[in-house]
This record gives structure tokens, sequence and C-alpha cells, in this order.
């Protein structure tokens, strides 16, 4: 909570802060804060311009961007969240266990992620999409199945460190077992370099799905989903460029949002990542090129 | 050192075998029968149930599973990984192509983000805290936050069509490389340049360079160590850039018609066309083991940090 | 005669304007050796590097600080690196990382010493071997050729006190040389320390936590407290008849642990090293 309260201190992560709950509500109570029906096509108002009623004017279907745009938030930022979730889940667990019980479960655990994590992860949500089809879903299992091994490795090298910490050998030899330590010594020291690396990925993620969709392999028209209507306003770019102006600047706000909510989350947590062990951070410096796998740019 | 990249070298063969044997067997999770799969692409108008097995017969889909691996391992080694369901050519004499021409387009990018990373990083490490620093990082942050096929199009845009300066899409002249690269550069340089500034700032405050100077040393000499420390850890990390940013291209391909892979899997997934996949996976797959392996190694050399343990 | 004298040393963070040492005087005699003792964070080290001046990018510093008479604060950086060095030599903490890792130690050493003198490749093997030969340091030559981490923290404070003594400078100041070495090494170096003053009778300035240490070395000690000098007199005087409260607290639990160190050993220890 302290740390909820330091970033509070911080106005532009502040801002950022306001800015998602924002967006998460919106998306949540899409049909409330929706003027419109986002689908409702209305050949009359084609490219009509911002108005009261339609205030970031309709497409070249005459629907109401607006609508659309916040219908959007669901496939776009909802169901990335939602996704982020289940692999930091994964990769949570298999962190815990490897770190935690290390010697084979370590061994056998960190093999499977160096081969999930020697596939580019584009190359892996472009081919499991390839194999099971287009679709939203084919590609958040996708994330899922990707994005889990480089969680596991970041836990991993965290619940080393604090398995190695004073107290944590303590509650071990005064008997205490292995669960009982993990839920209530190490759990809730993990719980903010979780939070650091999946907040940094967040936003890699949204970008990349919206790519996806501009592509044409995600979200199927006439779903609303952002890089969907990018890939729509794409066809008419010459002649009314102004259509991937909103769309553009919504993901722009919200992944800008993300990425300084983790800077803030990161810079919070710095002073504890200062006085970790000289080996943990020597342990990192050795491997910084595998610190970049997980920042992937759509 | 020679007993280290041997070593280095053996232990991504293992590697590699498993990456090829995954690679094959995607194409078995899927829901659908490769055998029908090639008929329907091929446009047969009536799929019998003689045909399915003639075609399969075909494929070696009879075989048992391990002898399908082994063949298939045995001749993508030679380049031969087949033929496309859709056109029946080899998926080589497409690939390949595509291949070399991503990979320019790759190493053009990197190199200009290797560039640009380091003069960045270095400005705003020697000016931390200051304006420049400041404004280059909040710049950078908004930079990385944009989709790049939305800053491809407005580039299209506003240079191509507006100012009709550059080429729209495809590879046709040195031209044609500047606005993909830019896009590409703006997307990773500012991930890059954030890895070179920390690492100068954090060699900034070694002992090191306070030692140096209460030797004497000038100023010009120690500048000269930190960015040779800091540009060594950097050195890993712009190698393994160049598989990262090869599977990526994909939506700048895209938005540029650029003829590579990143055009060519789109392509192929949209129409099933599961060899060429199955290529375009493995390909990637093992550039990137590679240049994991490289960049291991080119970092052994270059750190003898690393060396002792070999 | 006093080799160095500083007056008024003022240092403060420019960015957040909070003072670190409000106003520091003190004087080295020429031939003598200064210890500073204090806590971690108590202003030692930041005048050291002060006297060096060699504070990081937002420290500022004022007053006067005459080395031979000359006042330092005037002078540009230019003639200031040159008597970093040759007339000020710094021996730091953690000899584990005082060197350019990436290169092999002889390189800082020639660079060092190229920049000071103008010896001949054999006269700087000869030179420098003989120095570290006489901090006990074999195989000169061999070392030269190792990296920083392939080399004990020890062995490299010793590199440091063997580079000073190819400088000979005028002043050496140790900022806690001691601090990061076991008890062993520890011993190693203070011994060298102590060499270094009888060979070559240069002035120092020791700064360190560790009375036991500073009792062996020192001529004259200032006990700093949060950035100012709360007391100073001779060696024998501060662990005698002390002054301030906070001096008196340092040298009893000073106290308290060698006592407690031959209660363990049952008396057998050798008394206050």
């Amino acid at each position: 909570m302290s740390m909820l309260r330091n970033i509070w201190k911080d106005k532009l992560a502040a801002i950022s802060l306001s800015i998602l709950a924002i967006v998460l509500t919106a998306g949540i109570f899409a049909p409330l804060f929706a003027p419109h029906d986002p689908n409702e096509v209305n050949m009359k108002l084609r490219y009509a311009a911002s108005s009261w009623e339609y205030l970031l004017g309709n497409d070249h279907l005459g629907r109401c961007i607006l609508s659309r745009l916040i219908y959007g938030i669901r496939p776009s930022v909802l169901w990335v969240l939602a996704a982020l979730a289940g692999s930091v889940m994964l990769g949570t667990v298999v962190g815990f266990l490897a770190g935690f019980f290390r010697g084979k479960v370590d061994a056998v655990l960190m093999r499977v992620c160096d081969v999930m994590l020697s596939f580019p992860g584009y190359v892996m949500t472009l081919a499991i999409v390839g194999i099971m089809g287009v679709g939203l879903e084919n590609i958040l299992a996708a994330f899922i199945l990707t994005k889990w091994a480089w969680f596991a490795r970041v836990i991993r090298t965290s619940v080393l460190q604090y398995a190695e910490s004073e107290y944590v050998r303590f509650a071990k030899a005064a008997g205490a077992g292995s669960f009982h330590i993990i839920r209530r010594h190490i759990i809730p020291v993990t719980a903010s370099d979780v939070a650091v690396v999946s907040s940094s990925s967040f936003g890699s993620m949204i970008l990349q799905i919206s790519g996806f969709s501009f592509l044409g392999l995600g979200v199927q028209a006439p779903t609303a989903e952002w890089g969907m209507m990018l890939n729509e306003a794409r066809a008419v770019m010459f002649s009314r460029p102004e259509l991937m102006l909103a769309p553009g600047l919504t993901i722009i706000i919200v992944v800008s949002a993300i990425n300084f909510l983790s800077d803030a989350l990161q810079a919070a947590l710095d002073p504890k990542l200062r006085t970790s062990t000289s080996k943990a951070a020597e342990q990192t410096s050795a491997a910084p090129a595998k610190q970049l796998l997980g920042k992937e740019v759509a | 050192m020679g007993r280290y990249i041997l070593r280095r070298l053996l232990i991504s063969i293992p590697l590699l075998v498993v990456i090829s044997f995954l690679t094959f067997i995607l194409i078995n999770l899927s829901p659908h029968d490769p055998a029908e799969l090639v008929l329907q692409a091929q446009e047969v108008p009536v799929i019998t149930e003689e045909l399915l097995s003639q075609t399969r017969e075909e494929l070696g889909l009879d075989q048992p599973f391990i002898v399908q691996y082994i063949e298939w391992a045995a001749s993508c080694l030679q380049l031969d990984f087949g033929d496309s369901y859709v056109t029946g050519q080899p998926v080589w004499s497409i690939l390949g192509p595509a291949f070399l021409n991503t990979l320019k387009l790759t190493l053009v990018s990197v190199a200009v983000i290797i560039l640009l990373s380091i003069a960045l990083g270095v400005i705003c490490a020697l000016q931390e805290g200051k304006l420049v620093d400041k404004s280059v990082r909040g710049f950078s942050f908004f930079l990385t936050s944009m989709p790049s096929y939305w800053l491809a199009a407005l580039m299209i845009w506003y240079f191509s069509v507006k100012l009709d300066l550059l080429p729209t899409s495809g590879m046709n002249s040195l031209a044609s490389y500047v606005l993909p690269v830019i896009v590409i550069a703006i997307s990773y340089a500012g991930i890059y340049f954030r890895f070179v500034r920390s690492a100068i700032i954090s060699n900034l405050n070694e002992d090191y360079v306070l030692y140096g100077r209460a030797c004497g040393l000038p100023e010009k000499k120690i500048t000269g160590k930190i960015l040779k420390n800091s540009l060594q850890v950097a050195v890993s990390v712009f190698c393994m850039a160049v598989p990262i940013i090869l599977g990526s291209t994909v939506v700048v391909e895209n938005v540029f018609a650029w003829p590579g892979l990143g055009s060519l899997s789109i392509k192929s997934i949209l129409s099933r066309d599961f060899p060429m996949i199955q290529a375009y996976v493995l390909v990637l797959a093992v550039a990137f083991v590679l240049f994991n392996t490289l960049s291991d190694i080119i970092n052994a050399v270059i750190n003898p940090k690393l060396r002792k343990d070999l | 005669m006093n080799i160095l004298d500083v007056k008024n040393l003022k240092i403060w963070d420019g960015s957040t304007g909070r003072t670190i040492v409000p106003d520091s005087s003190f004087k080295l005699k020429q031939g003598s050796c200064l210890a500073i003792v204090g806590e971690s964070g108590s202003g030692k080290s930041v005048t050291c590097r002060s006297i060096m001046r060699l504070n990081k990018g937002s420290i500022r510093q004022s007053g006067d600080i005459l080395f031979q008479g000359e006042n330092l604060s005037l002078l540009s950086e230019k003639e200031m690196r040159r008597k970093r060095g040759k007339n000020l030599c710094m021996i730091l903490q953690n000899g584990m990382r005082a060197f350019d890792p990436s290169s092999k130690l002889g390189v800082h050493l020639k660079e060092t010493l190229d920049q000071h003198f103008n010896w001949s490749k054999q006269a700087f093997t000869d030179h420098m071997a003989k120095a570290m030969e006489s901090v006990k340091l074999s195989n000169p030559v061999e070392l030269l050729n190792k990296y920083p981490h392939e080399l004990s923290g020890g062995m490299l404070q010793r590199v440091m006190i063997a580079l000073a003594i190819a400088l000979e400078p005028d002043i050496i100041i140790a900022d806690e040389p001691t601090t990061a070495l076991d008890t062993i090494s520890q011993f190693e170096v203070v011994e060298q320390f102590i060499r270094l003053r009888e060979v070559m009778g240069c002035s120092m300035i020791f700064i360190s936590h560790d009375l036991g240490v500073v009792r062996k070395i020192a001529d004259d000690v200032l006990v700093m407290k949060d950035g100012e000098i709360v007391e100073r007199g001779t060696t024998q005087a501060i662990f005698t008849e002390a002054q301030h409260e906070y001096t008196r607290y340092l040298v009893s639990s000073k106290l308290a642990l060698s006592q407690h160190f031959e209660n363990v050993m049952g008396g057998m220890a050798l008394a206050d090293r």
C-alpha cells in the first residue's frame, strides 16, 4: 500500500493511473458509456465529421467512432489483461516451483523455459494463429503460451533471491511447511517484482494484439477493436486520413499511460533493488540480452 | 576460448533438435487434415476418400510419426521444406528470397538503431537529469507507445502522398528502405537507447571512474573506459536485436508491402499453407538460437569476467 | 610545517540544497598521519574527495584548501589533474571495483605512470615490479597481465598501495582501505600502510571507522559526526582523555568489542589489534 502511495505522489504516474482506471471502467461498462450501438450502420452519416451527437464522427459505414472505441476497449485492453493475468499466473507457478524446490525440478522447468524462449514471441504467435486459425481467442491463447516462460524466469530469479534471505531460512529451520513459507513469506515480497514485469509487458501486448488485428489475424469484422478500426481506416487512408487519428491516439494514450505507470512502479521499487545482493545484480548483468527478450514492440 | 565456443555450439544442438521437433508437431496439432487442405488449396472440386488416401501417401502421412519427423528433419537440413500447398512450388524457392529481403531490412534497421541508441544513450547519460535527458526520454516513451503500423501509415500519407518524396511501398530502390527503416528504428531505438543510457550511468558511478580520476587520468581516457565497459554489455543486446527484429517486422512489412517474410507469413496463414508456415517458424527459430549463441560467444570474448568460467 | 591546510570547507548538494559538511577546518602536518573517524554518512569520504576535488556531479564545495601553500580551490581543472596522482594519491575502499574490469591491471598502472612520468616501458616495469615486491606481491610481471577479477580484494588493495609507492606522492588519502577486507588481509594491508609511512615518509589522511587500525597508524585523529568535526587531538589523547561524548562512545564501544574478543579468546588474543 505504501508503494501505491508513493506512486500517487508522482504526478505523471497519478495521471496514468487515472487514465487507466477510466479506460478499464469504460470498457467493463461499455453499454453505459457508449452513446450509440457500435455496430449500428447509418449510410447517411458516412465519414461525417464530429458533431454533438457523434463526438468523434462516423466511419465508412456511418458507425459512431466513439462508441466503437469504447466497445473496442474490451478486446484491445480487457482481454489482453486477462491473457496477461493467465500467463503471469502460469509463469508464477512455474517460477515458484523452480525457485523454491531447486535441483531437478528447477533444471527441468528452466530447460522447458529455454525452449519456449528460443522461439521469438511474434513468430510463435503467428505459428499458433496459422495452425489454429484466425481469431482473437487464438491470439490470446498464443500470448499465454509464449509469455509465461519469460515471467517464470524473472519470478524464479526473484524467488531464489528471497529464498536465501535470513527470515526464510529461519522459517525453514523453525519447521514451517514449504507451502506455508511460500504463501506467508515469499509471495508478498515477490509480488512487487511480478507487478513490474507484468506491467512492462502489458503495453507491448496491447500494441501487438492491435497489430495482429490490423493484419486481419485477430478480431473479425464487425466487432469493434482498435487495430481493426485502423485496418478499416487504412483502406481510405489517402482520401480520409483523419479516420486514423482517433484509434491511433487512443492506443498511444493507453499504452503511454501503462508504460509511465510501469516506470513509476520500477522507480518506486528501485531502492529495494539497489540493496539486493551484488550477486543478484551480477546475474542480471550477465544476461542483459535475455532481459530485453520480453520487449517486443508491434 | 576455443573450447568455450565449441561447448557453447554443442549446447545449442539439442535445443535445435527440440525446436525442430516442436515445429514439426505444430502441424499435427492442427484441427485440419493436411491432405484435405492440400486438395482444397489446389482447388480440387470433389474430394473423395480415395483421393485423400492417395494424397496422404504422396505426403508420407501414412508412415509412423517418428519416421515422418526424421525424414522431414533430414530434408530440412538440405533446405528442402517440401512444396507449398498453394502453388506447388518448393517452399525454399519462395521463402529463401523473402528471408533475404527481410534480413536486408533488418540489418539496415539494426545498424540505424545501434547508431541512434548509442548516440542518444551517451548524450542522455552524460546529461543525466538535465533537460536534454528528460525530454529525450519522455519523447522516446511516447514513440515506443506508438503502434508501428500507425506511424507507418502516417509516414506514407505525409512523405509519400502529400510530399511525394519517397515510394509508398515495395522494395525497388534504396529510397524504399527509408520509411520502413525509420519506422522500425523508432519503435526499437527507444528501448535500446534506454539500455545504453542506464549502462553508462551505472558505469559512471563505478569506483574505477573515481580511481582513474584520482590517479590524474585525463577525462578523455576515462570516458573511453566508461564507453568500453558499458558498450560491452550492449554488444550482446544489439546482437539479439537482429533475430528479434527479424521476427517482428511482420506488421511493418505488410504496411509497406515489403516482399519479405512478414508479408509471406501472413499470406501463408490466411491461405493455410502449412509447409510454408512450418518453414517460416523453423527458419526464424533457428536464426534466434544461432544469434543467441553468437551473442553469448561475443560476450565471452569481450568480457574477461565471463571468460573465467570457461 | 603543514603540508595541507583546509579552511572553512563547506560541502553541499547543489540539486537538493542539503548541506553535507557545514564548516570544516583542519591541518595535516608534513610527514604525519591524520585519521578521520566517524560513522558511515558522517562526511568523511566527501571531505577527502573535496580535497581532490572529485565529488560527483551535483555536489558543490567552497572554502580554501592550501596544499604546500597553494590554494587547490583556485586551480584550473587541468592544473588540478596534474596534482592528482602525482601529489595527492588516493587509495579506495574496494580494490575489486577500483580497476577497470575489462582491462588488465597493467593498463591502468601504465596509463597513470605515463601521465606523470616520462618512463620507458622497461623503466615502468622495473619501478612497478619493485613497488609491488615491496608490498609483498610476488610475480609482479605476471600480475600486471591479469584482470582485476582474477585477484583477491587484498591483493588489489596492495596493488593500489604499490602504485602509490611508484608515484611517490606528497599526500596519500586512504578511504577506508581495510573495510572491505577479511581480517587476515586487513592485517597485511595495515602492515603495508605502516611500512609505507616508514619508507616514504609521506603524509597521509586515513579514513576509517576501525579505531583499532587508527590507533596503530595515526598520529592525530579527527572525529566527525553529521558533517561536523566534534573532536580533534593526538591519537593518544583521543583514546585516553576524549572530551566529546560521541568520541567517548566510539572508544568505549571499541573497548567493549576488544574486551569481548579477549574474553572469547580466553585472554590469549593480542591486546588491541
